[in-house]
């Protein structure tokens, strides 16, 4: 009986190496059915007790038109690092976070990466349980997984996540389906035979039989013509550079860096020819109005309603953000933007025309609005 | 049946091997044997545990549901919501390829469970119920029913997954089909599951499946359904085999965990017994029921099981006291409004939760027209306000009584009944019942009440509740039985404080005074009665003990008496005198 490896090393480092499975070994596994036993000879419970502890429920923004307040998360260090699917439940000053035995943290956002649509958030708590990013590996087709979540939010305070079982349909690309489903991130997935991405089940953890992270459950994606829905998450190799950059600071949110000397020129958002919408909400989102004729935004073809995401890294979840932001960087400095436009992200540069005269073009500012 | 899942481990198997370049495709007879083996046994567990399974049809054909046999002589399991629009009779199909009639026996609309009865066979094969205490989140588990209503062949469907999430609460639709303390599986729960059993690993019924989390993807299984517990069941059973409508428990409290993960009353009636234990405002619920109570969702979950009327453990902490008491818990509904709800039965609930809905099959408009009902069947049923099948309580008060009667022996014809004995403090005690008149010498005190009086005036003496009337009661329901006695049914089975197991009840009613029967189901014996001499106060209780026979017929010789948290007296009797009405009495 050959013993197929069905788990490759992606990260070359600090890498345990990984169990081996055989399909019979699978099988093995399923004496759970016999008679006359006094419990399952094989059951999953085991491996889930070890799982769970390393499993949140994080509650946020949302509760209104179909949007949940709600979605998951695990630990990914013991000081209370907290990998979870960036979205709007995140968009509010509190964004609570209940561990498997029923604390309660807030969790601070340290940071986001908008192509995979994932965020570190940290909650101050010690020697916790969590996944080892660096230990983690990629599984074949047909390998069968766990999926942990609080979907549909069924569990609050000590209650436990959900667990799914499934196997690995297939491991696709999405930009193979891009179009067609609508989301951003255009990277590796595992597609799974089991519904692991229902409401609020999005930044939950997807494990192999022994409880090793392998994947983060994506959010719901329905495809736009026929209505049926994935069923996927993302590779956690794909997850593990991702993190360190934010872990290293290089993905922080704003109000990491406030020490940063502000320049005595710096840019301002209709200096760079950009007119956002009208900021009247508390965190209005950066979408652009429309583009002042012959500026540095309309040179780098920035569009109307395009939403501005980061500035140099740095996420702008607000046109407040993006002012003060702006406020950092020097007027003679290139400013590095990511705009969502359509689902799809985009990079853009706004380099400053050293002929323009930013006070000029301020105060030629139309008083009219196009129709 | 349709076993799919189970079949993938074995597919995938075999496809490895055909795939391997270097394995000749005959390799594939080389399983190892234990797998073989082990899917063999789990095809024996699925085939004999899928022979209890039942698929069910409303009279007119549009809709039904799934249940389960739990007895060799039909009793069956099924959800509310389904056999709430099906009507009193029902038609159930089983794997033997037999169609049976079935008439409804008892209903628990709050917890969505209906407990029906198949006719015309007395040796089904049922299912071994389970405890659901003992399920882990990642057990192996299955489905088995009737989903799309597909099982036109009598045979049922299967699907396989795993446990999910223990100890689950879900949302009632206004105050019916509350999921609490549920089983969360994986396994394909569909419209037409409902009703339906949930096996464990070992084919034993875990769970009645009745719900499930759907949202935008339609009303089909997204790997999020809900099973009743079977335990919560267990604790419903004598209830529902009493043919009544059955109502929930409360503890008039509301509560809520604080921030250090206290549970603590925030509010509560002053007319619960729970008031009257002694819990208040601000005090933190440490146990209920006998589990820890950490949260108060956790609180709910055990209330959710709980049937109206039983009394339990309740532990509660105030400024570092704890105090241990037993709370009789009150129902979610009063009769009426119970009743109400249950004839308007399962409408779809647009008020209900958001995400989780009952299961069901889609109906179509109904059909007026009913298949005539035989004969046989009918003389199972009788409709009484209150019932959802009045001659099932008929039969369990007759069961009862009849089974008093043999642990007592000869039935007594003397009507006027003597005692003396002694207290344990040793002061004497004289007691006379008479059909009339109760009278006694009690701690040097002469007391007397006359029962054609209106009894709730007559509650002496002080501090016991009213020992003569409840001793009256006692005395009624043994010398007249159940059926000259007023108004006497059978409540179903409920526990004792400090007895292991249920007891069988009868609930008899006469002068205003209710009073509870308890009576040993092994042996016949009554060992309890408490007589309720006002509302929102606390009863008599006499607990009976150290019967003997007197004149052959088995009498106590030790009667306790309790009200409230204290017992008010022991008494020992020495000596009973069983005398004709004619006689004189002592």
């Amino acid at each position: 009986m050959p013993n197929r490896v069905v788990q490759h090393v992606r990260s070359p480092r600090l890498w345990i190496s990984y169990l081996v499975i055989s399909m019979v070994f699978a099988c093995h596994q399923y004496p759970a059915f016999a008679e006359n036993r006094p419990r399952p000879e094989y059951s999953f419970s085991q491996v889930i007790q070890t799982v769970q502890p390393k499993i949140v429920k994080i509650f946020g923004a949302g509760g209104l038109r179909g949007l949940e307040s709600y979605q998951s998360g695990f630990l990914i260090s013991s000081a209370g690092h907290v990998l979870t699917a960036w979205s709007y439940v995140l968009d509010t000053e509190v964004v609570t976070v209940v561990l498997d035995d029923g604390r309660k943290f807030q969790g601070r956002l340290v940071g986001s990466d908008p192509r995979l649509e994932i965020a570190v958030l940290k909650i101050d708590g010690e020697e916790l349980p969590y996944f080892d990013l660096k230990k983690t590996g990629r599984l074949d087709t047909g390998s069968r997984v766990l999926a942990f979540s609080n979907l549909f939010g069924v569990a609050t305070g000590d209650e436990s996540a959900s667990v799914l079982l499934g196997h690995i349909a297939t491991t696709t690309h999405l930009s193979a389906r891009r179009g067609t489903y609508k989301t951003r991130y255009q990277g590796p997935v595992y597609v799974v035979d089991a519904t692991i991405n229902n409401p609020g089940a999005a930044g939950g953890a997807l494990t192999d039989r022994q409880g090793q992270l392998v994947g983060v459950l994506g959010k719901e994606l329905r495809h736009a013509e026929n209505n049926t829905w994935l069923n996927y998450a993302i590779p956690s190799t794909e997850v593990a550079v991702p993190v360190e950059n934010i872990l290293a600071g290089k993905m922080l949110a704003r109000h990491h860096d406030n020490n940063q000397r502000a320049p005595q020129h710096p840019h301002t958002i209709t200096g760079l020819g950009i007119v956002p919408v009208s900021d009247v909400l508390e965190n209005t989102p950066p979408y652009i109005e429309r583009l002042l004729p012959h500026s540095a935004a309309a040179r780098a073809e920035l569009q109307p309603d395009d939403l501005i995401l980061f500035v140099a890294d740095k996420t702008v979840p607000s046109i407040k953000n993006l002012r003060e932001s702006l406020r950092k960087i020097d007027e003679g400095d290139v400013v590095r933007l990511l705009v969502l436009r359509d689902e799809e992200l985009v990079e853009v540069e706004l380099r400053p025309d050293e002929s323009t005269n930013q006070d000029t073009l301020n105060g030629g500012f139309p008083a009219e609005r196009k129709p | 049946m349709h076993i799919l899942r189970y079949y993938i481990s074995l597919t995938t198997l075999l496809m490895s091997w055909l795939a391997g370049p270097v394995r000749p495709i005959m390799s594939a007879v080389e399983i190892a044997p234990e797998v073989v083996e082990s899917q063999r046994n789990k095809i024996a567990v699925i085939a004999r545990a899928s022979a209890a399974s039942v698929s069910l049809l409303d009279g007119t054909g549009q809709g039904g549901g799934s249940g389960v046999v739990i007895s060799p002589d039909g009793f069956a399991l099924s959800n509310f919501h389904v056999t709430s629009p099906a009507g009193n009779f029902i038609k159930c199909t089983m794997p033997d390829g037999h169609l049976y009639d079935a008439v409804v026996v008892g209903l628990d609309p709050t917890g969505d469970v209906a407990l029906i009865k198949l006719v015309n066979r007395a040796n089904f094969i049922p299912a071994t119920l389970g405890n659901s205490d003992l399920v882990r989140v990642g057990d192996w588990c299955f489905v088995v029913g009737n989903p799309f209503l597909l099982s036109t062949d009598f045979q049922p469907s299967v699907s396989s997954g795993i446990v999910s999430g223990i100890h689950r609460y879900q949302y009632p639709a206004g105050t019916l089909l509350e999921y609490a303390d549920c089983i969360q599986t994986d396994a394909a729960i569909n419209p037409g599951n409902s009703g339906g059993p949930l096996f464990g690993s070992e084919g034993q019924l875990i769970g009645i499946n009745g719900r499930g989390s759907f949202e935008k993807r339609g009303r089909v299984n997204v790997g999020v359904g809900y099973a009743i517990s079977i335990n919560q069941i267990k604790n419903f059973l004598g209830y529902l085999k009493s043919g009544r409508i059955v109502d929930h428990a409360t503890l008039g409290t509301n509560v809520s965990t604080d921030e250090d993960g206290r549970v603590i009353v925030t509010d509560i009636l002053e007319s619960s017994d729970a008031y009257r234990r002694g819990l208040r405002y601000g005090d933190e619920i440490v146990r209920f029921a006998d589990r820890r109570i950490q949260s108060a969702n956790a609180l709910k979950n055990v209330l959710g099981t709980l049937p109206k009327g039983w009394r339990v453990p309740i532990s509660y902490r105030r400024e570092g006291v704890r105090y241990d008491r037993i709370v009789r818990l009150s129902g979610v509904h009063t009769r009426e409004d119970l009743l109400q709800k249950a004839d308007r039965g399962i409408a779809p609930p647009s008020s209900g939760p958001p995400h989780p809905q009952p299961e069901g099959p889609s109906r179509t408009a109904k059909s007026p027209e009913k298949p005539s009902i035989p004969q046989k069947l009918r003389q199972l049923f009788e409709p009484r306000r209150g019932y959802a099948n009045y001659y099932f309580n008929q039969q369990h008060r007759s069961r009862v009584w009849d089974s008093l009667q043999h642990h007592m022996g000869t039935a007594p014809d003397a009507s006027n009944w003597n005692a003396r004995g002694e207290l344990s403090d040793g002061g004497t005690f004289e007691l006379s019942l008479q059909p009339q008149l109760v009278s006694a010498q009690l701690e040097n005190k002469s007391l007397q009440i006359d029962v054609s009086l209106d009894l709730s005036s007559q509650l002496i003496p002080e501090n016991s509740g009213g020992l003569l009337a409840a001793l009256h009661a006692w005395h009624r329901l043994l010398t007249s039985g159940p059926t000259k006695y007023g108004e006497v049914y059978y409540l179903g089975t409920a526990p004792i404080p400090g007895q292991a197991g249920l007891y069988d009840v009868l609930v008899a009613t006469h002068n205003v005074v209710e009073t509870w029967f308890y009576f040993d189901p092994q042996q016949g014996q009554l060992v309890l009665a408490e007589m309720f001499g006002e509302r929102d106060r606390d009863p008599c209780e006499i607990y009976f003990d150290d019967y003997q026979s007197v004149q052959d017929v088995q009498l106590p010789h030790q009667l306790k008496v309790r009200y409230g948290d204290e017992t008010f007296q022991l008494i020992n009797i020495h000596r009973w005198t069983l005398v004709m009405e004619s006689d004189d009495a002592t």
